[in-house]
């Protein structure tokens, strides 16, 4: 034996299965989910529209508000007033459009407008006055529920444009509409974002240590800053996206996307880069939460299940996750 | 092949040897007695076929490079490892079942300090000090004011100036780890009035962190701590300190029992070949006298934290060190002039180019050719947590593109390049900084800073928790850096360090440069003399080229 060699050299091991099992393990649930929903739900679960209208179709408002959770997430801060941002900027368009009649286009600019702000009042208090992001965004969210409520006058608004709900759900391709292609073009513009670019990185290197992201030279008030406002932007998206599909807007129904965004963007984080909040991973993660629901809806269970498969789920996948890594003792010192 | 290696000079024990009788109970039992340990992680062998004892009342020293299995030997003696089978463990004559079940080495006397120590800061110092007690006695009633007279008389008894309430996080980190030690100190005496063993005190590298004055502190409170009759087993890879506290000393290289040397008549060039098992030549760089030209870059009146007005001349390719006793403000010049912290005053000009150090953040410095290394490697040097690649690019990204974006495959070339250069070990760029040794970890990170080919590059503590062999190659580094030009501020307290890499070296007392030491006068000895004497060197000095005119 060699005296100089400080560290034995590991193995080159071409391939670790452990660790490429643990990255697709979400994706392969999924599979096994479907597959089991296939045998024991009515034949109506395994077709073609069910998945492209519901599993695909349905939940595109819950995916692009998982996606902007995880641009915060991953710099290192909590944002719980997307839900509130997203119920608030579909009111907005059911205010400015449905009841004053203004063109789309100026609904829209102020829905992304608002965003622009509240993003900006978080990063505020959180950078400015150093709070941590769990309160602000609490009473953020908390502010802006009571001002919905307020405009809106406690009444569900109707009457959205139909070329809004065209472009959202009507028009399809596949038989699946829009909404789910622009969630999925979103999500590949965070993966670009996040793998690609140096604000990526940067976004990476703020999440995970602060003191060493400003020591190299990166401005990290911008960068968190920047994550609140996308995620508070991309919520008001979430909303108008929202507002296509409902036709209207609802004073409260928007927050109760809050906890299963929430599920998902840590679901996904155990799947594709593990111990990463990614979009792929977000992506199967709102798909294997959405195919779990609508197969226990396909059973006849009620629609409370849907809180308790999303609870159970995240649990047990986090669980599971941590369980792959404690099993390989790590650290030859 | 443990057994072999041990001379009998080196008092080694083999597995059916009497233990050294020096300093032994009656009976003549070691106060511990660990046989044949090995550990076995994923088929490689961490810990092979380790023997060892100490004897009652000795501060015996543990000694290998980063990946020696030092670490893996103590886990497994404190019950976190379970060991491979095969090997025994007997304290004080008796033995003691393998694997240690957790928790339970308290009740065998032994007591562990680890780097971390253990303590929360937000808790008071009386808090901390009992916590033992408060986790094992199921009691409704908490005596504070006699839980409060015990701690006083604690720490009279070992002369600590320690306040019960103050809360831990407002200590120096010396009293720190003082607190951590006399805890544990605490238990195992708790034990010996229960059971009679005088018990085993662990110390797992508790002074890298610790100026040259408060290891000189936690030493004398070792010394009382075996003057109780308890022995101390002090892991380091500090040669000198192991020197100065232990009786005897084990090495382990490469997860196998070296030997153990009697501390007393072994010599340091004896310890560290026992250690990397090949002499090592020490770099030693020949000071080069520069105060004949004019300085390249130049520092006035930089003053923030407890630094005052400070002035200073630097040439390109020069290595200035800098060092002090503990508050002498010498160690906040790399930080204050980085930006990393504020700056009351000063001014930089770097050629013709004068910056207000005070306005600048560090992304000005890295805009200047500035680089700071930190002394808190994997907490504002570098993510552990992220890969070598990751950690490598940070600072080049810019440079690194493809058409579509960042070029992945390029970040991890230049990874693979960089870490071939300063053989960093193992060089595979897709691991985590925190799954490296200290070492290597130190290397990836410097290699990130001078990729960049920095103008000024500021360290501090550049060999802290760094072992000998990779010490060496950091120095190489740095001086290889300096050769292309870059000049170089090295703030340390270990003065050997600073006699091998400086060209010059200012000592710092109250804020200020009391002391320029140059040329011949750059040895260890000079310059912790100079430092001792620091504080009466006050206001005597003037400095020769602050400015960089010739003298």
């Amino acid at each position: 034996m060699n005296d100089q060699t400080t560290s034995a050299a590991p193995k080159k091991s071409s391939f670790n299965w452990a660790r490429e099992l643990e990255r697709y393990a979400l994706l392969i649930a999924w599979v096994l989910l479907i597959l089991f929903f296939s045998q024991v739900a009515p034949a109506s679960f395994l077709t073609w529209s069910t998945f492209s209208s519901i599993i695909f179709g349905s939940q595109a408002v819950l995916l692009i508000l998982t996606l902007a959770l995880i641009i915060p997430l991953t710099a290192g801060d909590f944002d719980l007033s997307v839900a509130a941002v997203l119920t608030f900027s579909a009111m907005l368009l059911a205010i400015l459009n449905a009841q004053m009649g203004w063109p789309l286009w100026a609904a829209f600019l102020v829905c992304f407008g608002m965003g622009l702000t509240v993003g900006l009042v978080n990063a505020f208090f959180i950078i400015f006055f150093r709070i941590h992001s769990l309160i602000v965004t609490l009473g953020t969210a908390s502010i802006i529920q009571g001002v919905i409520l307020w405009v809106s006058g406690s009444q569900t608004l109707t009457g959205v444009s139909n070329t809004l709900i065209e472009w959202v759900i009507v028009k399809r391709f596949l038989q699946i509409p829009m909404a789910f292609y622009y969630a999925i073009i979103l999500a590949a513009i965070i993966w670009y974002v996040f793998e690609h670019t140096s604000i990526g990185r940067r976004l990476l290197f703020v999440g995970r240590g602060r003191e060493v992201a400003r020591l190299s030279g990166i401005s990290v008030t911008k960068v968190r800053a920047g994550a609140l406002v996308s995620s508070a932007m991309l919520a008001s998206l979430a909303g108008i996206i929202n507002g296509g599909t409902t036709g209207g807007a609802d004073p409260l129904s928007g927050l109760t996307f809050l906890l299963p965004a929430f599920a998902a963007a840590f679901l996904g984080a155990t799947a594709i880069i593990p111990g990463r909040f990614n979009p792929v991973g977000s992506v199967i993660a709102v798909f294997f939460l959405v195919t779990g629901i609508t197969g226990l809806n396909f059973l006849g269970v009620d629609t409370f299940v849907q809180n308790i498969f999303n609870g159970a789920a995240l649990i047990v996948a986090v669980s599971a996750s941590q369980l792959v890594r404690g099993r390989q003792e790590q650290g030859i010192t | 092949m443990s057994m072999s290696l041990a001379s009998a000079r080196c008092g080694a024990l083999s597995s059916s040897a009497q233990p050294n009788s020096k300093g032994a109970p009656k009976d003549g039992a070691p106060a511990l007695l660990a046989q044949h340990i090995s550990k076995t992680f994923g088929g490689e062998r961490a810990l092979d076929d380790v023997t060892f004892s100490v004897a009652p009342g000795e501060v015996h020293g543990l000694l290998g490079q980063n990946g020696s299995g030092k670490s893996t030997l103590i886990k497994v003696l404190s019950g976190f490892h379970h060991p491979d089978p095969g090997g025994s463990l007997q304290i004080y004559g008796k033995d003691v079942g393998l694997p240690v079940s957790v928790g339970s080495f308290r009740s065998l006397g032994l007591a562990f300090v680890h780097q971390h120590l253990g303590l929360v800061p937000n808790l008071t110092v009386l808090e901390n000090f009992v916590v033992g007690d408060l986790a094992t006695q199921q009691s409704a009633f908490l005596n504070w004011p006699k839980m409060r007279r015990k701690a006083r008389e604690t720490f009279a008894q070992f002369d600590l100036d320690l306040d019960p309430e103050t809360p831990v996080a407002k200590l120096p980190q010396v009293e720190r780890a003082l607190l951590a030690i006399v805890r544990a100190f605490e238990d195992i005496r708790a034990e010996h009035l229960a059971h009679g063993l005088p018990g085993i005190l662990f110390l797992d590298e508790p002074t890298p962190f610790l100026p040259k004055e408060g290891v000189d502190k936690l030493f004398s409170l070792v010394r009382g701590i075996v003057r109780e009759g308890a022995s101390v087993i002090f892991v380091s890879h500090d040669v000198d300190e192991v020197m100065e506290i232990t009786t005897r000393a084990t090495v382990l290289r490469d997860g196998q029992f070296a030997g153990t040397l009697a501390t007393e008549g072994a010599t340091k060039d004896e310890f560290i070949s026992m250690i990397i098992g090949h002499k090592v030549e020490p770099y030693q760089a020949v000071p080069q006298d520069y105060s004949t030209k004019a300085a390249d870059i130049s520092i006035e009146g930089l003053s923030g934290g407890a630094l005052k007005q400070t002035s200073l001349g630097l040439h390109k390719g020069e290595v200035v060190g800098l060092t002090g006793l503990i508050g002498s403000g010498f160690d906040e010049i790399p930080y204050l002039l980085f930006g990393a912290r504020q700056a009351a005053s000063g001014q930089i000009t770097i050629g013709d180019q004068a910056t207000d150090v005070a306005s600048a953040k560090p992304m000005d410095a890295i805009d200047q050719g500035l680089a700071l290394l930190p002394a808190d490697r994997l907490g504002a040097a570098g993510v552990g947590e992220l890969t070598i690649t990751d950690n490598m690019t940070l600072p080049v990204l810019d440079e690194l593109r493809a058409w579509f974006g960042l070029d992945r495959a390029g970040m991890h070339n230049r990874a693979n390049r960089l870490g071939g250069e300063y053989d960093v070990r193992p060089n595979t760029p897709v691991m985590k900084l925190a799954s490296l040794s200290g070492g290597n970890q130190q290397k990836v990170l410097l290699a990130k800073w001078l990729q960049t080919k920095p103008v000024l590059l500021l360290l501090d503590e550049p060999t802290q928790g760094v072992d000998v062999g990779a010490r060496q190659q950091v120095f190489g580094a740095i001086a290889q850096a300096a050769e292309q030009g870059s000049a170089v501020i090295c703030a340390s307290t270990d003065y050997e360090q600073l006699s091998q890499i400086c060209d010059r070296v200012f000592i710092f007392a109250r804020g200020q440069v009391v002391q320029e030491l140059r040329g011949t006068d750059v040895t260890k000895d000079r310059i912790a003399e100079q430092t001792l004497l620091s504080l009466s060197l006050s206001g005597g000095y003037k400095p020769s080229d602050t400015t960089g005119a010739p003298a």
